[in-house]
């Protein structure tokens, strides 16, 4: 992928990640977990599977869950990104702790970022996190550890939930 | 992989300019647009297409829109499917479409891709996944999954490929009675979803759409359903978190008190393009959504399927879907 991602010209893009103005020089198809990564050693981001199936890569784009394993730089020029990096996270990363729902933790950056969007979208429309609802907001999110159960209770206990 | 150009048009009239190059080219697929990228990105690493020249329509303003004029829903090519899935107009009066947006892939692929993207999107079938099988939709000489791994494929509609429709949209908004509308170098037109898709019989057994290289998906459009009338989207995945449909049901009912007076019945995931079957919808008209109505209609819709070796189980699957959804709506 990034064979093919790296052959065309380089274009200039903006990006915001975790309150960082970055001005880059990248090819425009360049993936951005790729520039994440490699260009801004953000390497909290992961990659699992490449093709959109794991949600390992999870980053927040504007405000919206997005997979930047699926993204060309092209498509986020001037955009605000977080990632597992961003401190706001904080809150979930220690309930991740006390509860254990990492164990290899490949997949707990996409999961922490996924619950995160998904507690912002539940307050902003003014709805009770449930754990039903958190199991929906993590559906595209694979762990081959935990067996999901103690990830949810991380969830539920950031959201302030008793479970 | 080859080099290639990236494109930016700011405007439908600018992008189609751009495109309208791709009816002259020798490959013309050599020339393509990219929306979410959700599938063509992934089809692009695999090699299934190789664009020297992508079309990125994400900046054209005026196609990302969903709006309801006097009960007509207008949906541009860029409203993404968490835009639908979120939206209330759809949640109260089109619920098919509702659910058939919330049904796809996971939340994050539903905040980039596109309705455009999901009409779009080319076949699952694993052989045509897999960069080294030719088959026939590749410009090989067979088929594989006729002979090979067919559990996912068709059992009605097939020949010479034997591809499902992946889209969930297409069935839902089939369903709804929508009119797509494209345009492209020779001008603008507009004609029902339903024969917006082709089976493989018809034309080049590579392509699944009528739309030429030229062409851009705009919107797409239905009236609102009637008051009276009720919907839903049945979708059964092999994986419950999300997973492409194995056969689906969309159902669009309209009620003169518990009489049936509309119906409209289309299955995903069952043949290469979104199948409508008139013959049960003709049969639930004047009846009651009772069970032995629902079998009799699943009967029907059923009555011509043929499965391969593997697949034979979508049948009684496909059926038992039918019923559930018609006897929901009751
Ligand atoms: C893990 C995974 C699971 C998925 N699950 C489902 C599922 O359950 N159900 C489902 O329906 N889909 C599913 N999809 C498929 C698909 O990615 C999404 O449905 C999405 O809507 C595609 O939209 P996009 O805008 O990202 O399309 P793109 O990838 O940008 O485009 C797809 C194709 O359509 C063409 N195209 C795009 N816009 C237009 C236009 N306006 N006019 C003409 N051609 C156009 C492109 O050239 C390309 O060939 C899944 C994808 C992934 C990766
Ligand atoms: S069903 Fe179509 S895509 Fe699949 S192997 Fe046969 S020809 Fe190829
Ligand atoms: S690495 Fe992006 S979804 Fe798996
Ligand atoms: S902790 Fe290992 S994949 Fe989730």
């Amino acid at each position: 992928m990034k064979a093919i991602f790296d052959e065309a010209s380089a274009i200039a893009v903006t990006l915001t990640v975790n309150g960082t103005t970055s001005a880059l020089r990248v090819p425009p198809l360049r993936r951005l977990l790729d520039v994440l990564r490699e260009d801004l050693s953000l390497t909290g981001t992961k990659e699992g599977c490449g093709e959109g199936e794991c949600g390992a890569c999870t980053v927040i784009v504007d405000g919206r869950a997005e997979l930047a394993c699926m993204v060309p730089v092209c498509q986020v020029d001037g955009a605000v990104v977080r990632t597992v990096e961003s401190t706001e996270l904080e809150s979930l990363q220690n309930a991740f702790l006390a509860e254990g729902g990492a164990q290899c933790g490949i997949c707990t950056p996409g999961m922490i970022v996924m619950a995160r969007a998904w507690l912002a979208e539940c307050e902003s429309a003014g709805v009770a996190p449930t754990v039903d609802g958190a199991r929906e907001a993590l559906a595209g999110n694979l762990c081959r550890c935990t067996g999901y159960e103690k990830i949810l209770a991380s969830v539920m206990r950031a959201a302030g939930v008793k479970t | 992989m080859k080099a290639f150009i990236l494109s930016n048009p700011k405007s439908v009239k600018d992008a189609l300019q751009l495109l309208a190059v791709a009816r002259d080219s020798k490959q013309a697929k050599a020339i393509q647009p990219l929306a979410g990228g959700q599938d063509l990105l992934t089809e692009m690493k695999e090699h299934l297409a190789e664009p020297d020249r992508l079309v990125n329509l994400k900046g054209i303003a005026e196609l990302d829109y969903l709006r309801n004029l006097d009960g007509k829903v207008q949906i541009g090519a860029l409203a993404t499917l968490a835009r639908m899935e979120k939206n209330n107009l759809l949640n109260e009066h089109a619920r098919v479409l509702f659910e058939a947006a919330h049904s796809i892939a996971s939340p994050q692929i539903r905040s980039v891709g596109t309705i455009g993207g999901n009409l779009n999107q080319r076949p699952r079938c694993l052989y045509y996944r897999l960069e080294e099988a030719n088959c026939l939709k590749k410009g090989g000489k067979e088929c594989f999954a006729y002979s090979g791994m067919n559990r996912y494929n068709a059992i009605l509609g097939g020949g010479p490929s034997y591809i499902v429709h992946p889209s969930d949209l297409a069935p839902a908004l089939i369903a709804l009675d929508a009119t797509v509308f494209i345009a492209g170098r020779t001008g603008p037109r507009e004609m029902p979803l339903e024969s917006y898709y082709k089976l493989p019989s018809v034309g080049d057994v590579r392509t699944e759409t009528v739309r030429e290289p030229d062409e851009l998906l705009l919107s797409v459009s239905f009236q609102l359903p009637a008051p009276g009338t009720r919907s839903t989207y049945l979708k059964f995945k092999e994986r419950e978190s999300y997973d492409f449909a194995l056969a689906s049901v969309a159902l669009v009912l309209g009620f003169d008190g518990d009489v049936i007076r509309h119906a409209r019945l289309v299955l995903g995931g069952v043949a290469p393009v979104p199948w409508r079957v008139r013959a049960a919808e003709a049969a639930l008209v004047g009846q009651k959504a009772d069970t032995q109505t629902a079998e009799k209609a699943a009967e029907l819709a059923l009555a011509g399927a043929v499965p391969l070796s593997g697949n034979a189980f979508k049948i009684p699957l496909t059926k038992s879907l039918i019923v559930r959804a018609i006897r929901s709506l009751a």
